[in-house]
């Protein structure tokens, strides 16, 4: 038998054996362990190493609540450091490492930090390292950065899926222990709907690690059958292996429910794991309560645990971490574990119990008012030097030490609203404050309640009067007899006796000495002192060592221990994995993917498509033997201006504006005037902040009275209807006007270039008459296309062609684009795409996102005319300030190289011609740039301070980032067809 | 006391009983030249640069709870001189100078790490935002470098390069810029002004300002009365509250920026990256945790914490940019409440009553402008004019049109 | 957060996006003489409040009303939930 400390019975299924391997060598366990369990039972002790001493460390505890037996589980992209290994459910072929650790476990040569443990007290590193500068960087902190961390990350990508679920419940209980069951049964009884979560994988807690009786018999019957009494009940879930991370607003809980983490990979089809948000009205946090150790010198070595974690080992996983077991205790409940190991066959060396008046024992010896000084044993403990009640001196032989100093109730989900806990001196710690979450009680051992009987009762009774606060009358059940052993407990913190370092965090290697250290520096307050030493920031969060320092410092402060206060515990409960919060929003489904209604023929064409917000445009169309982007995109511009091209604009903004004061509404959204535009006319709108910042512009077309269309750029879409809203809803809600996105509903196509007017008639049904005098530039309407296809038609060009937009219902975009590209085969029409669309736009000098910035003026753009004083719009007051309005303001220039050869390039700063180049004598910038195939040079749009007297003047655009400096002139932004011929042709 | 590689070695020797309190808890007295209200980063900075630079004697830091509590204490600890405007940027390098050189200036290690900070770029118009960016920065004197998607992939192979919704394009680094351990930021200059006979009062809370004929005489605290000549209000989001007692309505509003660590990893990431298509970005700190940010929670609260869609939204945009630390584990999350101003950037400026001075509106990016921000609070409450670099942080400027608006998102703090 | 609207019932904050303090509403006259004055106080100072605040919340993803919620911004506890039309009309706002 290899599994030397493996003991009968428990709830292991001793008939299913699992192999498994820790640093490479291979081990047996049964079906119901944990890592750790399993290697207690295979006489391994030593689990991982600390973080700054590199001491070697074996399991503290059996839960969650574990600082030392951390390690690295599976290999590969799988690869999870930091895992504890007491709640890490063996798997069949389980491979799990040791981390922190150089060369190996046993033989770690980082050790020698231990050796200088006097040099490394708390805080040391603020005091040097200081010299020489440089060295920071370049020595020190290397050495540090290496030795520091945990377990690694595999850096490859994640491969397991992730979910994410809503649930909504009368009731969340939290932790299914005697009270969380007591609680689920009374509301599952009384028809409430209810949530029973725990992060364990079997229902129970503490009640699955002792020998408690329930109504005379095995406590696991009365689980048995509440269990299956809640599962035929359909108002209540019961949720295993889901730990509730954190209480946030209203009622609103994260869960993480590990769906897959007991298997070696999840099932087809499975996530690993889930995130939940629960919704609900009540909350009973009956989430237990964890033991707490007592300082003393060397009280870390492998084999010194918690009293309660190794009765946990024993009566539930049958296994003992050794054959012979010592207890250390200030409490009647250290003594539970001494009689639970005897029954269980292993040897107990010794009680030692701070107390004069300990219980005595007819098994077990029992040192009364003794205290265990120090401990032996390199790589696990071997022998303890006991202080007995008569000063008198002893060695006590063991190969593990069971620590009692009381239980603190699980307090932390109370405070994750900053709710502070309450000192409740009877069980010398905290229980849940009464300014926790709101409809949030606490129950059980979490409220401090620690018997049996009472943990049922308090389960009961909270949830009866949590759910008549929600108006669901519920009956008292019948409750199980039970034992209700009250608390003996006499506080002891830290043993006294003793030069050499007792531990409080053992993961971040904080000692008693390093609070004293703490408070002579005057970090006295709990969270300098926890700042200062690390105390409680390790992977635990201080759930085993947190009041510990607390009780130290108050004895030194001469406080008590509420007086010092305590740190806020925040979400999570236990760390979680980053991938559970990320869901399934990896990859390319990180945020949706909007498609135009021409994206399947884009595709089909071969188009290039890029990201503009979650839209996905065709950028260009390349044809075969184009090698460069550039060739595509020139080719585009040239074809559209000779004679006729298509792009899809679906993405703009359309917003539809409906009502009797529909006009008056535009009038004031807009800062030019639109009360008068005439039915059957567009008009280009300007729409400012109500700072005076240029906010959007677009155009409105009249299609009737009481009708326009409203478009906005891309970009802006979401944030504009918004504001539209507001404007409606906030400031004048009696207008008679409605609005509607239809941005979704129209497919939008801009058909350019001479021959653009021909190309549509072919397929404009013959009743509608788009001739220039019938349908002149700024026209819209309502028409019919391809035989009496609802459609609209607007005159407006970007470009700067001849030009039209026509809309039709979504479903039509793909027929409409594979029709007009039919039509415009005689005319050799070509489809363009956003950068053909950046290119002409540029060239006609029309602002787009880059010159609409957020800090850009009318008056910067060129504008500042359109900013009608007649009438009060959005924007136009504060638009009049004085730092919006200097006399050398910047204002929108054309700007081309003297050299044509030479790049214009978006971003440079522009300097006058000569003189220095710095902040001070900065000119202005360059917000756009392209290579115009029309003029046969690079172009740009930029912004120049007193830019609209400067046309003819050469100035230089520097671009120190990248080394470029290019002389430019100072030209008209409209650099083609200033006159606008084309558009009215 | 002074720090020193020998002092600690004599100490370990010593059994470490020679160490004396970094700073003492003085009595307030009845009267100081100066009193600055709060005892965070940015307090601390004042009264330590007052007393240093600008020969101040009588100086107190009036703390509510425990120095370094506020935002100093609940940060990414990250640094950097990369802004876009005028207005800032020469502010913002002053600090950063500041930091260069400021362990050795007040004898504490606060771990001043330049790590380089790289903004992702994902569309070509941030490519030209950035690249202006990156100029405004050289052209003031500030480091600044263009990276291409391959640069950025051979330093940061763990990037998402091959399944990028927002593919990466570029980034634009700032190799100067870096994290600092943010705690001892706070405590590094409580020592250095206590040094300097600074009286550092914790758990002194300001419930009122006297205000006498148009001057302000002194503040109404939790422990009496105090008298001063000039009182400088230095404390973050509580702002509002504090100049509430002056009847004085700011253009700041108190939000919620949460932010996250995880349990301690060896070295995985390099420097600091900002996603530049989400929120999110992240560090990696010296005893290996991954610390990361993303987004304010976008409401109006004082309540130092914060809902799960934003928690969320951070993780996701993480998983979207390094889908290598899906396995990692968050540790823990906290909360900051942030003083938000209306343009995205704060205000350093006496106010219309004489003898009460004003130092808010930080935003998210405070901590990196601690010692500037110090230093020219100090200047001002010295000299009363500002100081060279921070002449644009004037309370006025939303009424006179002279916003500094980074963002560009204009009059809503959440935005910024 | 919760947000209990008034004609759809409890939705999830997530739902909303949000502007800022009711105060909002109260657009001056573009032609009192102090406009100017007026303009900037309602367009850049806040009372900023910890305690009870009254804020607007628009309903992006639901159905694009905009609510004024009053929510204590110490502890997020929400008192009331108005549609902001009925308040906008109340202190007078019309056409």
């Amino acid at each position: 038998m290899t599994q030397i400390n493996r003991l009968t019975g428990g709830l292991i299924d001793h008939s299913k054996p699992l192999n498994f391997s820790f640093d490479g060598k291979s081990y047996q366990g049964y079906a119901g362990d944990t890592l750790a369990s399993a290697l207690l039972a295979n006489g391994v002790r030593l689990m991982g190493r600390s973080f700054k001493y590199h001491r070697p460390r074996g399991p503290l505890t059996a839960g969650s609540e574990e600082p030392n037996a951390i390690v690295e589980l599976r290999t590969g992209a799988r690869q999870e450091p930091n895992t504890r290994a007491t709640t890490a459910e063996l798997f069949d072929e389980l491979i799990a490492t040791s981390q922190n650790r150089w060369p190996s476990l046993q033989f770690d040569a980082m050790a020698i930090n231990d050796r200088f443990s006097n040099f490394l007290t708390a805080g040391f590193y603020y005091k040097t390292f200081m010299w020489p500068a440089a060295f920071w960087e370049k020595v020190y902190e290397p050495i540090i950065r290496k030795a520091a961390g945990l377990g690694s990350l595999s850096m490859q990508d994640d491969p397991d899926a992730y979910d994410k679920g809503f649930l909504h419940c009368d009731l969340l209980i939290i932790g299914a222990g005697p009270a969380g069951l007591a609680s689920a049964l009374t509301a599952g009884r009384a028809g409430a709907n209810v949530i029973l979560a725990d992060e364990d994988y079997a229902c129970g807690g503490r009640l699955n690690a002792e020998t408690f009786t329930l109504d005379d018999t095995d406590a696991s019957v009365w689980i048995a059958a509440t269990l299956a009494e809640l599962a035929s009940l359909p108002n209540v879930r019961v949720m295993t292996r889901t730990t509730v991370i954190g209480a946030f607003d209203h009622g609103i809980y994260g869960a993480v429910e590990r769906v897959s983490d007991h298997l070696a990979i999840p099932a087809p089809d499975k996530p690993r794991q889930i995130l939940w948000r629960i919704y609900t009205k009540r909350t009973v946090l009956c989430a237990g309560a964890i033991e707490r150790p007592i300082a003393f010198e060397n009280n870390d070595r492998p084999g010194i645990m918690l009293a309660s974690a190794i009765r946990s080992y024993a009566n539930r996983w049958a296994a003992t971490p050794a054959r012979e077991v010592a207890i250390f205790t200030n409490n009647d409940d250290g003594h539970r574990t001494a009689a639970d190991l005897t029954a269980k066959g292993v040897a107990i060396s010794a009680i030692i119990d701070t107390r004069a008046n300990a219980p005595g024992s007819t098994q077990v010896e029992v040192l009364a008012g003794a205290q265990v000084v120090n401990s032996l044993g390199r790589l696990g403990v071997k022998q303890l030097t006991v202080q007995l009640a008569d000063g008198s001196m002893r060695h006590v032989h063991c190969e593990a030490l069971g620590v009692s100093g009381g239980w603190n109730p699980n307090v932390h989900i109370s405070s994750h609203q900053r709710g502070r806990p309450e000192w409740n001196t009877k069980i010398a710690a905290f229980i849940p404050g009464k300014n926790g979450p709101d409809g949030l009680s606490a129950a059980g051992a979490a409220m401090g309640v620690f018997s049996t009987a009472g943990a049922l009762e308090s389960g009961m009774n909270s949830t009866i009067s949590a759910l008549q606060d929600i108006g669901i009358s519920t009956k008292p059940i019948k409750l199980p007899k039970a034992e209700d052993v009250p608390v003996n407990l006499q506080p002891f913190w830290h043993v006294k006796a003793g030069k050499g370092r007792a531990w409080l965090d053992q993961q971040n290697d904080v000692t008693v000495k390093d609070v004293k250290l703490a408070h002579r520096e005057n970090f006295r307050a709990v969270e300098h002192l926890k700042r200062y030493t690390t105390l409680g920031m390790a992977t635990d969060q201080g759930k085993t060592s947190n009041m510990g320092g607390l009780a130290i410092m108050a004895e030194l402060a001469g406080k008590s221990i509420p007086e010092v206060g305590t740190t806020i515990f925040r979400p999570p409960y236990t760390p979680v994995a980053m991938g559970a919060l990320g869901g399934r929003a990896v990859g390319k489904n990180f945020h949706p993917t909007r498609k135009t209604p021409s994206h399947k023929w884009a595709e089909e064409q071969g188009a290039v498509f890029v990201e503009v917000g979650n839209w996905l445009r065709a950028q260009w169309f390349p044809k075969a033997g184009e090698t460069h982007w550039r060739q595509s995109v020139d080719r585009e511009v040239i074809a559209t201006r000779k004679s006729v091209g298509i792009c899809d604009v679906t993405t703009l903004g359309k917003i539809d504006v409906q009502g009797a004061d529909a006009a008056t509404y535009l009038n004031r959204i807009y800062c030019n005037g639109f009360a008068k535009l005439a039915v059957g006319k567009t008009r280009y709108g300007l729409m400012l902040r109500e700072d005076g910042i240029v906010m959007d512009d677009g155009t409105a077309a009249r299609l009737a009275e009481g009708h326009f269309v409203v478009t906005t750029t891309t970009a802006n879409a979401v944030s504009v209807y918004r504001h539209m809203e507001f404007c409606r809803q906030c400031l004048w809600p009696d207008l008679d006007v409605q609005l509607i996105s239809t941005t979704e509903s129209w497919a939008q196509y801009a058909v350019a270039g001479p021959n653009a007017r021909k190309l549509l008639q072919k397929i404009v049904d013959p009743e509608f008459d788009i001739s220039n005098e019938a349908f002149p530039f700024m026209g819209c309407g309502a028409i019919t296309i391809c035989g009496g296809l609802r459609a609209r038609l607007f005159r407006i060009s970007f470009s700067g062609e001849l030009a039209f937009e026509i809309a039709v219902p979504t479903r039509y975009g793909d027929a409409l684009m594979r029709r007009m590209m039919d039509a415009g085969k005689e005319f050799d029409v070509v489809p363009y795409g956003t950068e053909a669309l950046g290119v002409m736009r540029i060239e006609k000098g029309h602002a787009t996102g880059n010159e609409l910035n957020g800090t850009a003026t009318a008056l910067n753009l060129g504008m500042g005319r359109m900013v009608s004083k007649a009438k009060d719009s959005i924007g136009s007051t504060l638009s009049e300030r004085t730092g919006l309005n200097e006399p050398d303001a910047l204002m929108q220039v054309g700007l081309k190289p003297v050299d044509p050869s030479e790049p214009v390039v978006a971003g440079s700063h522009l300097m006058n011609k000569t003189g220095d180049v710095n902040a001070k004598t900065d000119q202005g910038y360059i917000t756009s740039a392209a290579y115009s195939p029309t003029l046969g040079s690079s172009i740009g749009l930029g912004f120049l301070k007193d830019g609209g007297n400067r046309k003819g003047e050469i100035i230089r655009a520097v671009n120190p980032l990248k080394n470029q400096e290019v002389l430019l002139e100072v030209v008209s932004m409209h650099f083609f067809d200033p006159e606008g011929e084309r558009l009215r042709a | 006391m002074h720090f020193s590689g020998f002092k600690v070695i004599k100490e370990a020797l010593m059994g470490h009983k020679g160490w004396g309190p970094q700073w003492r808890n003085p009595e307030p007295k009845p009267h100081y030249d100066i009193i600055i209200i709060g005892g965070g980063g940015h307090g601390l900075a004042t009264a330590y640069y007052l007393a240093k630079e600008f020969g101040q004697k009588n100086i107190a830091v009036l703390e509510k709870g425990w120095i370094g509590g506020g935002n100093v204490g609940r940060n990414t600890t990250i640094i950097r001189s990369n802004y876009l405007l005028d207005g800032n940027e020469p502010f913002y390098e002053f600090s950063l100078k500041l930091w260069e050189g400021l362990e050795q200036d007040f004898n504490y290690n606060a771990m001043v790490s330049q790590r380089g900070i790289l903004n992702l770029i994902h569309s070509d118009a941030q490519r030209d935002a950035f690249i202006r960016r990156g100029n405004a920065m050289i052209l003031n004197g500030a480091d600044a470098e263009y990276l291409t998607a391959d640069q950025i992939r051979a330093e940061n192979p763990f990037l998402n390069f091959d399944d990028a919704r927002f593919p990466i394009k570029g980034g634009l680094a700032q190799r100067r810029g870096g994290t600092v351990r943010h705690d001892a930021v706070a405590w590094g200059y409580a020592r250095g002004a206590d040094q300097r006979g600074v009286d550092i009062i914790q758990n002194c809370e300001v419930t009122g300002l006297r205000i006498e004929n148009g001057v302000c005489k002194g503040v109404e605290t939790s422990r009496g009365f105090i008298g001063a000549n000039k009182v400088g209000s230095c404390v973050a989001g509580s702002s509002s509250r504090i100049m509430a007692h002056a009847n004085i309505r700011l253009p700041i509003e108190s939000h919620v920026l949460q932010a996250f660590v995880s349990e301690g990893l060896k070295p995985v990431i390099p420097g600091v990256i900002t996603f530049g298509a989400g929120h999110f970005y992240v560090s990696q700190s010296d005893k290996g945790g991954l610390v990361f940010g993303g987004d304010i929670d976008g409401y109006n609260t004082y309540a130092q914490r914060g809902n799960l869609p934003t928690v969320e939204d951070v993780c996701e945009s993480g998983m979207a940019i390094m889908p290598m630390i899906g396995r990692a584990r968050l540790l823990r999350m906290w909360g900051g409440v942030m003083d938000m101003s209306m343009d995205g950037s704060p205000i350093i400026d006496k106010t219309h009553i004489d003898g009460l001075y004003f130092n808010g509106g930080w935003c998210y990016g405070g901590f990196k402008a601690t010692p500037a921000s110090g230093w020219c609070y100090a200047h001002l409450l010295a000299k009363d004019e500002p100081h060279e670099v921070a002449t644009a942080y004037r309370l006025d400027r939303f009424r006179r049109g002279y916003m500094i608006d980074e963002k560009g998102v204009g009059a809503q703090p959440n935005l910024h | 957060m919760i947000i209990n609207h008034p004609i759809l019932g409890p939705r999830d904050a997530a739902e909303f996006t949000y502007l800022g303090d009711v105060s909002l509403l109260n657009r001056p006259d573009w032609q009192a003489i102090d406009a100017a004055e007026q303009f900037y106080e309602y367009q850049y100072l806040r009372e900023n409040p910890a305690g009870e605040h009254r804020e607007l919340w628009y309903h992006e993803q639901g159905d694009r009303s905009w609510l004024v919620v009053t929510r204590n911004t110490l502890t997020h506890a929400i008192s009331k939930v108005e549609m902001a039309s009925d308040a906008a009309r109340a202190r007078g706002n019309g056409k």
